[in-house]
Order: structure tokens, then C-alpha cells, then sequence
């Protein structure tokens, strides 16, 4: 689960880590409020949606010369100007594809003078299965840049989790990030404090991109991502309660209430598999066979007959859908139980395109002859590559 | 031979009493005497569990306990997400040799910790989010169908539950059959990769063939084409057949399972490919055609 910069900000602004002073808006009625209670004269009003790139990217609905999705405003005209020109317009970066996401959050915040900006990330490094520290002298740019033309500018520190940071592991994040004096005990102090933040809160991603080094001499957290394990929020409501939907595609979250893990895509062939490796290797097939899978639906192990309706009734609502394929191979699964499921939902919803089902493994007869029975228009498919042409056949003509 | 677990090994459940660890000791019991001789609950020691055919075990307060009572090496996890390191750090501190975690969800950082103690340990963690591991006609450990299995020569190992039912079912129809399928799972922090599974096909002498089967995330794939190509160089190769899911997967989103995403361009299928090519493990192009690739290879 992703949140917000300015959300990512309050929550490690209460680990301690330092941050500028600044106000979100989710209506144009705050803006004045949030402007004044800025001290200026710099302010800077940020876009807040969940993808990156937001600087250099574009507004669908101004004009090619018009500034990107985060502006730094000299004065409170100018930061008012700002804020009423890009709230609620679309805003399309590398990250956002070309549909780009509106902007209904503006987080407003102090300027700061910036001598030199630092990246910083933590992350769990899946190699050696530690948390660790990313630190690069190389702030502000696209690290995946950095990380490919000068791979020795990133330095990778890694935290034993039975005794956190260390005061030698800060140490040589300090170093990494060539921090001296006064700078470099701040430095250390943010680097545990970040960690615990991690920690605490179940991150599986903390990136502060930049961590800036102000002309006075202090650290500052300028820009931060922050991503939870979905694994853990079970633990943490709190986080939960962060969570902005409309970042969300409506299907997704539909499907996060049946516990159904699905992702939208673009092609026009619905798939309902069990296994998530199954499920990417059933998308790949179909596209070995020339077609494009409309989206990736694992029905995960146990899954009832209501949990199978809503995912059939999920796929079927997508408009690009041309026809589906349903493959199961029953392992806890079991064949019936998805038999009954695809019969009720058809009989709930219609059925409007060709279905190809195939089904093996755990009850797997008992589930060929409920689609048998069932008088439904089903291709039975015998394995995975003869459901694959079918589907694909039986789309394409 | 196989690897790992044989007709021998004598199997602890630690969640027998919940409703999935019941029904998959059901099926192991069921599948050529699996020896299952133990559960564990911490607070119902000294109880027995009845299955719904009249099979019984008894329970016992702790992994240690039971340990004792009853000589086993292995144990298989069924506690929710919230609990299951815990489960697996008691395995650990009661010297279980093969701990098998099949709860899929535990959280990445309770992984971390577990991974650690893990590796000062001489326990071996299979999983989590796993099917568990079979050899075929002696000993069913998770989730796996035993129907699809028969005995043979093909060594199966696969980061996907279901993908390895499709390597099973196909080396089963080819004729080839399975020395042991092992499921190793689908986080991104877990106890065992593929080159330690590898390793332990590459000498026994039953497994004759490996199907090995990743998919995007992460790097062990490539790690395991470089551990072959290593110790092919040293004599030591069996022909392998590989297969990659993931390869029209969009980046930055995360496939179903928690170690399947491609990050930071990094952890992509073409990749894993090109890493298992130049390690002389010949690619399916489909995952329908695992069976059969494997059957050319073998000519």
C-alpha cells in the first residue's frame, strides 16, 4: 500500500526526522488558509498522487509551456496562482502511463535552501534478506540513472535486524553520504530514526529522494515515498486509515474485498486462475498465441463459491473483454467448487462472450460435470495449451 | 533416493487443530502412509485430534515436546499469517532438521528476523507461502494433489504452487515421474532458494533431470543458472529445463505473489531467460509444454 508525501512526511515527522513545515489541501476553499499560514516568501505547492516523475511532468489540460506538477512560488499571489491553476487537473509523468492521475490533493510547503541533495532509501534486500540502507551522493536524479551509469556512487549498507543501526553501520552511511561536523551527527541520528520508522510501521519502501543539505548546514527531508507490506497492515490501523482509494482502480479494490488478487490490464482476454505463477503463466501463453490478457485474477487456494461469483462477475464488467479463460489446476482448490462458481455467476450476471474452461486436478470430474450439466455455452479445453488456442481462436476468429 | 523427506521421515503439524491443517493431514495420512505422528497447541497438550476418517494423533504443548515424545526431524507450518514466525522460530529453537511454512502472508519484516536465526541455525525452512515438498509414493509434506504424482527420475522445484502441478502432471503424462517436487515459494525473503535445492538434485542419484521453474522478481533465478553453469564446469550437470512466468507482467505492480514484481528495472523474465540460455537449461516457450520440452532434451 502506497500513501502520499505529505502523509509519508507527518508519519516521520513523529519518529523525528526533520521535516519542512507545510499544509495539504484536498479543496481550492483551503488554499488561502494553507498560503498564509506558511511563513514565505518561498513556497512550493507539490502534487500529491501516488507516482513519481511529478516535477517534470505535464498537465493534460494546459498548454505545452505551462510548469510541471510541483512549483516553487516566490510569493503568496504566485503560490495561490499556482495552486488554482493545477488542483483538480490532470497530471501525466513517466510513472502515471499516458492517462495520467488528477490532482486532488496540493501540499503546500515552506521553501528551503538547498546546498547539496542526497538520496536515501531502505528497503528489504531480497539477496540477503536484510533490511538495508541505499545511500547515493547522487540526490534529485532518478536513482535506476545513477544506478546505471555510476553503480559505484551507490552504496548499499546493510542492518542486522537483532541489533538495528549500529552506530558503525551509521557511521558508514555517514560516509557514504560524505557528511562532516554537526551535519554528520545529524545525519546519524535521522539514519535510526528512519530505520525505526521502518520498522515500526511494517515499510517495505522508504525513499527520500532528496535528503538535502540545507546552506545552514542542516538535514532535511525534502521529498519522501513511502510503501507498506500489505502483508502487515493487519497491525497497523493507522496506516490503513492513510490508505486515498481514488489513487486505486475501482476493480482492484472490489477485488481486495473478496481477498482476490487482480490487476488490471489492457488486452481483451479475462483470465480466472488459481496460483499466482499459474495466473502470470496463463497471461504469458496468451500472448504467445497472439492475443493480450485483459488482466492478471488469482483465485488464491480457498476460495468458495461466492469468492469465484464475484471474481467471474469482476472480469466480466471490464468492457474490453472479449472472451475468458478460466483455468484451475486443483491442488487445495477444488474443481467443483469453481464449477459451481462460474454456473452461478453466469446465471447471475449473462454471459455475452466466449468462456474456455479448463480444469484439472483435486474433483476435477465432479467439476466437468456441473459445466456439463449446466446446458451453458462452455468450451471444454483439455490442458493449458489447448485452452489457450481456444480462447484466443474463439476471439480472434 | 530422493531429497529431503523419504517413507522415514516422522512429521510434527504445528495448526493441526485449525480447519486447514486438519484436512492436509487428512491427505498426507492417506497418501502412502505419510508418517504425520504429532500436532502441537499450546494449549490443548494432551488432547488428541480426530480426522474425519477415524485417523488420530496425538497433541502436544509445544514443537520440543513433541519432538521428544515421538523422534521427528520435520515439521509443517498451517498457523495464520500473524503467528507463523513465531511457529517457525519455536521449530527452530527445538532443532527440527526440515521446518516447512506453508501460510501464505507473513509479513516481510517478521521474515527478516526469522531468516536470521534461520541462518545461525541448522534448520532448514521451506517456504513460506509454499505447496510443500513430495516424494512421490513415501512422503506428502503441505499441499501438493498426490494423484498428479508418480515415482521417477525428474527433480521438480518451482517458486508457484500451481506451476509445479502442471510440472508434475506433465513429467507424470511423458512417463518421466518426479524424485521429489519441491515448492520453495513466492516472498521475497524465505528459507530456501534454488541453488540449495539444486544442489541436493544435483547429488542424488535418482534425480536424473530437473524442471525448474521461477518467475519474475528478484535475481535467484539468474544466481541458480550461474550455480549450473559453475558446477557443470566442475563435471557435476543433469539436464535441465526451465521456465520463466512473468514475462508479459507490467513493472511495479506485484503479480499475486510477494516476491513477484519487477522493480527498479530489475527482476524482469527476459532476463532470468537469457541467464538460464547461457547456463545451457533449455527454455519452454510455453508452460503447457514443460512435459515435452523436458522429453526432447532427454531425446
Amino acid at each position: 500500500m502506497n500513501i502520499h508525501e505529505y502523509q509519508a512526511k507527518q508519519l516521520l515527522k513523529g519518529f523525528g526526522a526533520p521535516v519542512a513545515q507545510g499544509v495539504a489541501i484536498t479543496s481550492l476553499d483551503q488554499a488561502e488558509a494553507a498560503v498564509a499560514e506558511l511563513p514565505g516568501p518561498v513556497r512550493v505547492v507539490k502534487s500529491q498522487i501516488h507516482a513519481g516523475g511529478r516535477g517534470k511532468g505535464t498537465f493534460k489540460e494546459l498548454g505545452p509551456d505551462a510548469k510541471g506538477g510541483v512549483r516553487v512560488s516566490f510569493s503568496e499571489e504566485e503560490a495561490l496562482e499556482n495552486i488554482r491553476e493545477m488542483f483538480g487537473k490532470t497530471l501525466v509523468t513517466k510513472q502515471t502511463g499516458p492517462a495520467g492521475k488528477q490532482v486532488n490533493r496540493l501540499y503546500v510547503e515552506d521553501g528551503a535552501d538547498i546546498e547539496r541533495e542526497l538520496y536515501l532509501s531502505i528497503l528489504v534486500d531480497r539477496e540477503t534478506g536484510k533490511v538495508s540502507f541505499v545511500a547515493s551522493t547522487e540526490g534529485g536524479m532518478d536513482i535506476e540513472t545513477v544506478a546505471e551509469e555510476t553503480p559505484d556512487k551507490i552504496h548499499t549498507i546493510a542492518i542486522t535486524a537483532s541489533k538495528g543501526v549500529t552506530d558503525a553501520d551509521a557511521e558508514r552511511i555517514a560516509d557514504a553520504f560524505e557528511l562532516q561536523g554537526d551535519t554528520r551527527a545529524q545525519g546519524k541520528t535521522l539514519f535510526a530514526a528512519l530505520y525505526k520508522a521502518f520498522v515500526e510501521k511494517d515499510m517495505s519502501l522508504l525513499e527520500i529522494n532528496p535528503l538535502i543539505v540545507t546552506k545552514q548546514g542542516d538535514i532535511q527531508v525534502l521529498d519522501a515515498k513511502v510503501s507498506f507490506d500489505g502483508n502487515a497492515l493487519f497491525r497497523h490501523p493507522d496506516i490503513v486509515e492513510l490508505r486515498d482509494k481514488t489513487e486505486e482502480d475501482e476493480k482492484e479494490i472490489e477485488a481486495s474485498e473478496y481477498d482476490l488478487a487482480y490487476i488490471a490490464l489492457d488486452g481483451d482476454i479475462g483470465c480466472m486462475v488459481n496460483g499466482a505463477g499459474l495466473a502470470m503463466a496463463t497471461m504469458d501463453i496468451i500472448k504467445l498465441y497472439g492475443a493480450s490478457p485483459a488482466n492478471f485474477l488469482d483465485v488464491g487456494g480457498g476460495a468458495t463459491t461466492e469468492k469465484v461469483t464475484a471474481a467471474f462477475k469482476i472480469i466480466t464488467s471490464d468492457p474490453n473483454v472479449k472472451g475468458i479463460l478460466v483455468n484451475i489446476f486443483g491442488g487445495i482448490m477444488r474443481c467443483d467448487v469453481i464449477a459451481e462458481g462460474v454456473v452461478q455467476a453466469v446465471k447471475d450476471v449473462g454471459l455475452k462472450v466466449p468462456l474456455v474452461v479448463r480444469l484439472e486436478g483435486t474433483k476435477v470430474e465432479d467439476g466437468k460435470a456441473i459445466i456439463n450439466d449446466s446446458g451453458l455455452n462452455v468450451i471444454a479445453a483439455d490442458d493449458l495449451d489447448d485452452a489457450a488456442q481456444k480462447i484466443v481462436k474463439a476471439v480472434k476468429g | 533416493m530422493s531429497i529431503l523427506i523419504d517413507k522415514n521421515t516422522k512429521i510434527i503439524v504445528q495448526g493441526l487443530t485449525g480447519k486447514t491443517g486438519s484436512f492436509h493431514t487428512e491427505q498426507a495420512l492417506a497418501y502412502h502412509g505419510t508418517q504425520m505422528v504429532a500436532g502441537t497447541h499450546p494449549k490443548k497438550g494432551g488432547t488428541e485430534w480426530s480426522g474425519s476418517n477415524g485417523e488420530s494423533l496425538p497433541i502436544y504443548a509445544s514443537v520440543a515436546e513433541a519432538k521428544d515424545a515421538t523422534g521427528a526431524t520435520a515439521s509443517v507450518i498451517y498457523v495464520p499469517p500473524a503467528g507463523a514466525a513465531a511457529a517457525i522460530e519455536e521449530a527452530i529453537d527445538a532443532g527440527i532438521d526440515l521446518i516447512t511454512c506453508i501460510t501464505e502472508g507473513v509479513p516481510v519484516l517478521d521474515m527478516v528476523r526469522v531468516k536470521e536465526k534461520l541462518d545461525a541455525s541448522k534448520s532448514r525452512l521451506i517456504g513460506p507461502n509454499c505447496p510443500g515438498l513430495m516424494t512421490p509414493d513415501e512422503c506428502k509434506i503441505g499441499i501438493m494433489p498426490g494423484s498428479i504424482f508418480r515415482k521417477g527420475s525428474v527433480g521438480v522445484l518451482s517458486r508457484s504452487g500451481t506451476l509445479t502441478y502442471e510440472a508434475v502432471y506433465q513429467t507424470t503424462v511423458a512417463g518421466l515421474g518426479q524424485s521429489t517436487a519441491v515448492g520453495i515459494g513466492g516472498d521475497p525473503v524465505k528459507g530456501t532458494e534454488f541453488i540449495d535445492i539444486l544442489e541436493l538434485f544435483l547429488a542424488d542419484d535418482e534425480t536424473e533431470s530437473i524442471i525448474m521453474i521461477g518467475e519474475i522478481g528478484g535475481s535467484a533465478e539468474e544466481d541458480a543458472a550461474q550455480f549450473l553453469k559453475d558446477e557443470a564446469k566442475k563435471g557435476r550437470k543433469k539436464p535441465v529445463v526451465g521456465f520463466i512466468a512473468g514475462r508479459t507482467a507490467p513493472p511495479g505492480r506485484t503479480m499475486g505473489h510477494a516476491g513477484a514484481v519487477i522493480s527498479g528495472g530489475k527482476g524482469g523474465a527476459e532476463d532470468k531467460i537469457e541467464a538460464m540460455k547461457s547456463a545451457d537449461i533449455r527454455v519452454s516457450p510455453s508452460p503447457a509444454k514443460l512435459g515435452e520440452t523436458l522429453q526432447d532434451l532427454l531425446g
